[in-house]
């Protein structure tokens, strides 16, 4: 069942493991009785159980494998959710449901549910807008946060200069972002995968450096209180019904923000965005301009980043330095990842996962990051496409199939060539 | 009458201290099927690279004639997709599709440089946008059945047998609707039966009026095909002529058919 080099490898991985969390697992210290206690028998439990889990996860490998080369190259299996989707009156009522699942659920829970709520809906745009530039171009960007941070500070700085509103930033907010996306673009233009993920993470860390040192700009890691809410035809609403706005502008948000990236992706620009990810020199040789496509993906990424800002600052009043660091472009790219790259869906449900599980999981709020990173581990190993690869291409064929009959109702039959 | 379609001159090539391309002078005019042959490592690739932009040649001008532009347009220094939008659309000698796309989808890929909808037109979906988007579709639907595939259109591009796979990246290339097409070795890896329907449909598309630049190395093909053949080792064109005089051409024998015709 499992060859030599298997086992050899699996005790490896195990040894290594216990080498790696002894310090946690055996080494325990009683400061009051300035003893340390070994506990050798939790490496031997660490040995055994990495050692079982390991030939399990190579079993599964091995049985996917083998039932994949019986099944040929077909392709993939077609989801539940997205047959759903297909069919435009099943995908009314799931709209339809789904839709009332978010108009009713504030008025069944408290103001903390709506808060963490609108949180999570802002990753999901975070996500959406960095699926664009990762996703469906395959920029690998490590400085998604540089943008959240510059639509935020835009609205945080012009209101507290200004007094700008938050409904005259929003656009400025979003606007501003996008000529930083272009900014970082152009020097970036020729680089790809790991250069281009480095030059971005430093990107990122510019922005928050930046922020958190020049103090007569930004008031340093202090930073900048009291900013106004979202303005409801120029009332000024009383807290909790503030929430509640915010919440349902967050709402229509993430609706705009689907709308546009879905017509994106089915779009010549789009088309030229998955190209340009599978194949550069093809791409340009069909006569794709590389530079102005790329650009097109960080600028219109960065512009849903700037809104999603913008949209903190308002939600929160507070923004400094510490909410726009690299852990936040970790988070959103995971999102991306865990959903399924390019795919929308995935990208919700990315979101929804990894910031509403931590938010319930507070009984183990002290394992959050491990249980996040053990997560996506086991994404990588079991499902490296992500949730819901795949979705984009399977719209395109039903629109596809729909559009050809109207166009080749007359004059060309499917013909099928010898 | 014939007119020049693409005239190349001088064209030089230097990686480091290899000189890839030596002073290579070719020309192409309209409704020809112009082969280029050469032994392994000529250069051949290397031409095509530099006309189309992909490699900047060390000297030498490439020029293009449009019917819709008095005089020459010079290639040189060109973006490769500014030399496609131009007239030029290749195929490569090791397939470059788009894997993950749709067969369909990657035809579009060629339409791309014929097309303009950008942000606003993608996401307002205008009445020129869907046009366009039709004709798109449309067009790209055609090019698949004029080179035999149409029944894939649906299969990732990935998944094609590997005689598709060539013919796809011929419909793609015809997508951009080219002045002149750029075929790299299209026959390479090629059952007979399959060569024998290659040899077909580049037939076919030449009788529509497309001018054709090809590499080969399967002699029959290319003696069937061809209108003229160039010949090139060592980064030099050696020899140039009808298929009758290439064959009987003493240093194209001793370069490279020797074998292969004595065979
Ligand atoms: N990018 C490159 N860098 C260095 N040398 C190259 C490069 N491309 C091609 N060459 C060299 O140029 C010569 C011609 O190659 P090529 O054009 O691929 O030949 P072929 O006629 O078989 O298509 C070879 O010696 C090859 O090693
Ligand atoms: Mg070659």
């Amino acid at each position: 069942m499992f060859s030599r080099k298997e086992l050899k490898k699996a005790i490896l991985t195990s040894l290594w493991f216990v080498f790696l969390t002894m310090p946690i697992m055996v080494i325990k210290v009683d400061a009051i009785e300035r003893t340390i206690y070994w506990r050798w028998l939790n490496s031997l439990y660490m040995a055994v159980g990495v050692f079982t889990v390991y030939l399990l996860i190579r079993l599964y490998q091995h049985r996917k494998n083998s039932r994949q080369s019986q099944a040929g190259e077909s392709g993939p299996s077609v989801g539940f959710l997205h047959r759903l989707l297909q069919n435009p009156r099943q995908r009314l009522l799931l709209f339809a449901v789904v839709g009332a699942v978010v108009v009713i659920f504030p008025h069944f829970t408290s103001t903390y549910q709506v808060n963490v709520m609108t949180t999570a809906l802002m990753y999901v745009m975070l996500g959406l807008g960095l699926n664009i530039v990762v996703g469906l171009a395959g920029l690998l960007d490590l400085g998604f946060v540089a943008f959240y941070a510059v639509g935020a500070y835009t609205y945080a700085l012009l209101n507290l200069h200004y007094g700008l509103g938050f409904w005259a930033v929003l656009p400025i907010g979003g606007l501003f972002a996008a000529l930083f996306g272009i900014i970082l673009g152009f020097p970036v233009l020729r680089l790809r995968g790991d250069y281009l993920a480095i030059v971005t993470l430093g990107f990122g860390e510019i922005i928050r450096l930046v922020l958190e040192n020049w103090g007569e700009f930004s008031k340093g890691p202090s930073g900048i209180s009291n900013i106004s809410r979202p303005g409801f035809f120029g009332i000024e609403l009383p807290l909790e019904q503030a929430i509640l706005y915010t919440y349902y502008l967050m709402v229509l948000f993430v609706i705009i923000t689907i709308f546009v990236v879905n017509r994106l992706q089915d779009s010549r620009l789009g088309r030229a965005w998955i190209a340009l990810r599978e194949d550069e020199i093809a791409c340009q040789a069909m006569g794709i301009d590389k530079h102005k496509t790329k650009l097109a993906a960080f600028s219109l990424g960065a512009f849903w980043a700037g809104i999603v800002g913008v949209m903190f600052a308002a939600k929160t009043t507070f923004v400094n330095p510490a909410s726009f660091t690299f852990l936040e472009s970790a988070i959103i790219l995971s999102i991306v990842v865990l959903g399924g790259m390019g795919s929308i869906i995935g990208v919700i449900f990315g979101a929804l996962i990894l910031i509403l599980l931590p938010e319930y999981l507070r009984a183990l709020s002290e394992y959050r990051m491990l249980a996040f990173g053990a997560i996506l581990v086991c994404m990588m190993i079991f499902r490296p496409q992500g949730l819901f690869a795949n979705i984009r291409r399977h719209y395109h064929y039903h629109k596809k199939d729909s559009s050809e009959h109207d166009s080749s109702g007359q004059d060309f039959p499917k013909s099928q060539p010898s | 009458m014939t007119t020049p379609i693409l005239e190349v001159t001088g064209l030089t090539m230097d990686f480091g201290g290899i000189r890839a391309l030596n002073a290579v002078d070719l020309e192409v005019n309209s409704g020809e099927i112009v082969a280029l042959i050469g032994p392994n490592g000529a250069g051949k690739t290397t031409f095509f690279n530099c006309i189309t932009g992909i490699y900047r040649p060390t000297a030498g001008d490439i020029y293009i004639f449009r019917p819709d532009h008095a005089g020459r347009l010079s290639l040189k220094g060109l973006k490769p997709n500014q030399v496609t939008e131009r007239g030029l659309a290749r195929t490569f000698q090791n397939i470059r599709l788009f894997p993950k796309m749709t067969v369909l989808e990657n035809v579009m890929i060629g339409r791309h440089c014929r097309t303009k909808s950008f942000l606003f037109g993608a996401v307002l979906r205008t009445r020129a946008n869907r046009r366009e988007e039709e004709e798109i579709l449309e067009m790209s639907y055609r090019m698949l059945e004029q080179v035999g595939i149409a029944q894939y259109a649906d299969d990732n591009a990935e998944n094609l047998p590997y005689g598709a796979q060539r013919r796809l990246e011929i419909a793609r290339a015809m997508a951009t609707e080219p002045l002149l097409l750029l075929l790299d070795e299209p026959a390479a890896g090629m059952n007979p039966q399959e060569t024998i329907e290659l040899d077909r449909l580049i037939k076919e598309i030449s009788r529509a009026g497309q001018a054709i630049l090809l590499i080969e190395h399967d002699m029959k093909l290319v003696m069937s095909l061809s209108d003229r053949i160039v010949v090139m080792d060592y980064g030099k064109k050696i020899a140039q002529g009808n298929p009758l005089e290439i064959r009987t051409n003493p240093a194209v024998i001793k370069a490279y058919l020797g074998e292969e015709v004595n065979a």
